[in-house]
This record gives structure tokens, sequence and C-alpha cells, in this order.
């Protein structure tokens, strides 16, 4: 017994010790270093007109992108599971793909075709629309690299519902709006909502595919990912925490509410 | 990716065997794999004192898993250097070296084998182990024996999205390597700077090879995933 409990503590402190090493420690000093010297020059450094705007340009992509994947997340994982169509097994696999997919080559990928050499891009520059270096090739970015997270949510739990009730709908008479809502969304309401958060998440958090697109014109197509690598390249270290500070808190916002919802996720 | 063999096979190979982007390659491979191995071994520990150990705590520790998933790449960069930076307070500088590759793809791989392995371990049934305790076996041999073989294929799938993280892994490496050709520079960072100094064709080129790479591991994944739900019926 005595051994048994030596290696369970010895596990324990292994595990405990990678997670501060890796994990707990270097976001401690980040909280440490950005209030070290108070709050007012961590507010300053936030309250700087690009910094505003980074972070409203943020929170504009993220507006626009979280719906559009959020309807395509759940119409993705309806055909997945409940159609049978020539492709599906291609669907099913790419849809993985962005998660497995540097940001940096889905930047170049959408660099290339809407460049002015690109196959849109051309065709674009005649009728004065602008993508690449502008809001539009952002939001682009963004979509993809967030858009497996619904759908992987919804799949399952669509998987373990069952069709039975929305069978019993469509009997009595429902058409397939009415049993789309009354029926199924009702019952994968939790994960819908749980694949939401983590693309919140991931929009926020963007970088490797927006830094590639936008041509990070400060005060332009800076989001607030990027503009914590200007501040820290203009060796404004305190500007670059503080920003962080505000991200990462979000992130800890994400992390609570998911811990809230899974539960109930899972007892559905 | 048309666009990487538009000018013909022999200016795609040219871009990929520059000297500069085959180092870049060797390095991201070499690295994301020893965060697969460290990710396999550290992660499987975790997942094992989470599901089997008590502590004070735990749920805190669990919901911190996860962290990585919310948290931003570039913060993610941001806080191994405020840790293990020029102002460390440890006084542990690792920046422009190797080893803050690998701690910062480690920062951001971590959750990948915890979570594939725990739901595993949560429904492996502690009779058979207890069974095989009485049957004289000790807990190196159970382990071995018992456990091992059913939370292999989530190690495996667990790993496998790490090394696809890690091989693609852009925003927490561009701070803390200083992207020194031949020394500190990935294959991710070099496709950017290709990018930024406006050689696409080249750029292409290495993306195409990542892009082969991510394939390839996504592809393992489902073949796991497919072997180990056969296993199971069998």
């Amino acid at each position: 017994m005595d051994s048994s409990l030596a290696s369970r503590l010895g596990l324990r402190f292994v595990a405990l010790s990678y997670l501060a090493i890796v994990l707990v420690g270097p976001l401690a000093v980040v909280f440490w270093r950005t209030f070290e010297h108070g709050v007012e020059p961590a507010w300053n450094a936030i309250s700087q007109a690009d910094t505003i705007h980074a972070f409203k340009l943020t929170l504009i992509i993220t507006a626009i992108a979280v719906p559009v994947n959020t309807v395509f997340g759940i119409v993705c994982a309806l055909a997945i599971v409940r159609r049978s169509f020539r492709g599906k097994g291609l669907l099913n696999a790419f849809i993985d793909l962005p998660l497995a997919l540097s940001p940096v080559v889905v930047g170049l990928s959408l660099f290339l075709l809407y460049g002015r050499q690109g196959w849109f891009g051309g065709w674009l520059d005649d009728h004065g629309i602008q993508v690449l270096f502008a809001l539009p090739s952002m939001i682009i970015a963004t979509v993809f690299v967030s858009l497996p997270f619904v759908a992987r949510e919804v799949v399952p739990t669509l998987r373990e519902v069952g069709d039975d009730q929305e069978q019993a709908a469509r009997t009595l008479g429902a058409n397939g709006w009415q049993t789309f809502w009354k029926i199924t969304l009702p019952s994968i309401r939790w994960a819908v909502i749980y694949g939401v958060i983590l693309t919140t998440a991931r929009c926020l958090g963007e970088y490797g595919a927006v830094a590639v697109v936008s041509g990070r014109l400060q005060g332009q197509t800076e989001t607030a990912t990027l503009r914590v690598q200007e501040r820290y390249e203009s060796y404004d270290l305190a500007g670059a925490y503080a920003i962080s500070i505000v991200l990462a808190t979000m992130a800890i916002l994400v992390l609570v509410v998911m811990t809230t919802i899974r539960p109930r996720e899972e007892a559905h | 990716m048309w666009e990487a063999t538009s000018d013909g096979t022999q200016s795609f190979w040219d871009a990929v065997s520059n000297p500069e982007a085959v180092a870049a390659l060797k390095l991201t491979l070499a690295t994301a794999i020893g965060v697969a191995l460290l990710n396999a071994v550290l992660g499987t520990v975790t997942a094992w004192v989470l599901v089997r150990d008590n502590f004070r705590g735990k749920s805190v520790v669990n919901a911190i898993i996860d962290l990585p998933f919310a948290l931003p790449t570039i913060v993610a960069g941001l806080t191994i250097l405020a840790l293990y930076g020029p102002r460390s307070p440890v006084g542990i500088d690792v920046t422009y070296t190797r080893t803050a590759i690998v701690l910062a793809m480690m920062f951001v791989t971590l959750p990948f084998v915890v979570r594939t392995v725990q739901p595993v371990l949560d429904e492996l049934d502690l009779e058979v182990e207890e069974a095989a305790r009485s049957l004289g076996a000790g807990p190196a041999r159970t382990f071995v024996r018992v456990i091992f073989p059913n939370i292999l294929p989530g190690i495996l799938s667990g790993m496998a999205l790490a090394f696809a993280k890690a091989v693609g892994e852009f925003g927490a490496l561009v701070i803390i390597t200083g992207n020194l050709p031949f020394k500190t520079e990935v294959s991710s960072v070099y496709i950017f700077s290709r990018i930024e100094s406006g050689d696409s064709a080249s750029a292409a080129a290495v993306a195409v090879v990542l892009l082969g790479i991510s394939f390839v591991a996504l592809l393992s994944i489902g073949a796991i995933r497919h072997f180990a739900t056969r296993h199971e019926r069998g």
C-alpha cells in the first residue's frame, strides 16, 4: 500500500509540475508583469487609439464569422448525420482539415487566390473590390480557421439523439422547417452553444492566417493579436502584455463558460 | 496550391530543396516529433492523475487543461517569453534557442493527449485492473498488460493531433524564436518570411509540403479511429 501511495503522489507531482512549468507559470508571470507598476500603465497601453481600433476590428470580424460558421456547422452536421450523398466521406474528412492545417498555409492560399495575379484577383481588381489587405480577406481567413468547431460538437450529439422524434414529428404532419425548429434544434442546443463558444475563442485569437492576408496596416487592418506583435516589435513590452491580458481574460471567461456548460451538454 | 506547380515541377523542386527551406523543415519535423513524444508521456500521466487521483482543486486543474485551446497563440508565445525570456524572474533565458520552440509547441499542444486519453481511462473498468492485481500482477505489469493496450489508440491519435498542430504552429513561435535561418526558423515562419519578401512561389512550394504532412496526420487519425473501433467490436 505504501508503494502505491508513493507512486500516486509521484505521478501527481509530475503532472502538476508539468502544468506549472508549461502553462500556469508563464501565464501568471504575464499577469504579474502587466500590473507590476499598478493599473495605470496597463490602462494607458489599452486606451491608445490604434489599440482600441484593433480590438474593434477583432470584434467585428468575430461578429461576422461566428454566425456564418454556426449556420454552416449545423447544416454540415445535419448533412453528415442525416443524409447520404456522394462525397459524404470526403466532407467528413475535409471538415477537420482547418484543425490540422497551418494558419500560415491558409493565409497563403487566400493570398494566392485573391492577390493581383491570383484566380479571382484580376476580376476583383477590375471591379474595384479590394479583398486582400482589407476586411473581406480577414473575415474569410477567420471563417476558414474556425470552420470545424460547431460541426464537430453537433455531429456526435445528433448521432446520439437519433431521429425517432423527428420521424414522429413528420408523421404528425410537421414540415422539414417545423421539425428542425421544434425538435432538432432544441435537442442539440447545448452542443451548438458549446461549438459557438469554441468558435468565438478561435476567432478572437486568430493570428497566422490574418497576419498573411491583412498586410498588418496599423490603425487599418490590425487586429488585437496583430497589435500584440506590433507592440512587442516596437519594444513596448508593457503594451504587448496589457493587450495580451485582455485577450487572456477573454480566454479564461470562455473556459469558465465551457466548464459550466459541459455537464449540461453531457446530460443530453 | 496549383500556383506552386504552375512553373513546372523543376522550380517546385528547386524551391523545396533550397537549403534554408530544408533546414527549416528538418527542424520543424524534429521538434514536432519530440513534442508529440513528450506529450504522449506527460499527457498520459496527467490524464491518469485527473481520472484516478483525488486532491483539492482537481476540477480547476481539469479546466485549466483546455486553456491553450482558448488562448490566442500569440499570447501563448508572449507568456513563454515572460517566464523564460530575457527578464525571466527565474533566471532562465531560452529566447532564440530551440528550447524555446519546444516549450512554445508544448504549450499549444498540451490538451491533445490528455483529452483523448482521459475519456478512455474514465470508462475503463476498475474491476479489470483489480482482477489483474488479484491474479498476482504487479502495478507495472497491470499497466503494461491491461491499461496500456486500452489507452494506446487514444495516445496515438492525441499524438497525431499534437504533431499536426506543432508542425503548423506560427503565432506562438514568431516572437520567441528570433527566426534565425538554419537555427531557429521553422517552416511556417519560413513561409511567412517568403511571402513578406514577395517570393510567394517558394512559399507555396513549402506550403504544399506542410499540406501533405497535415493530410497524412489526418489520415492516420482516421486509421487509428477505424482500427480502435474494429478492435472493440471484435
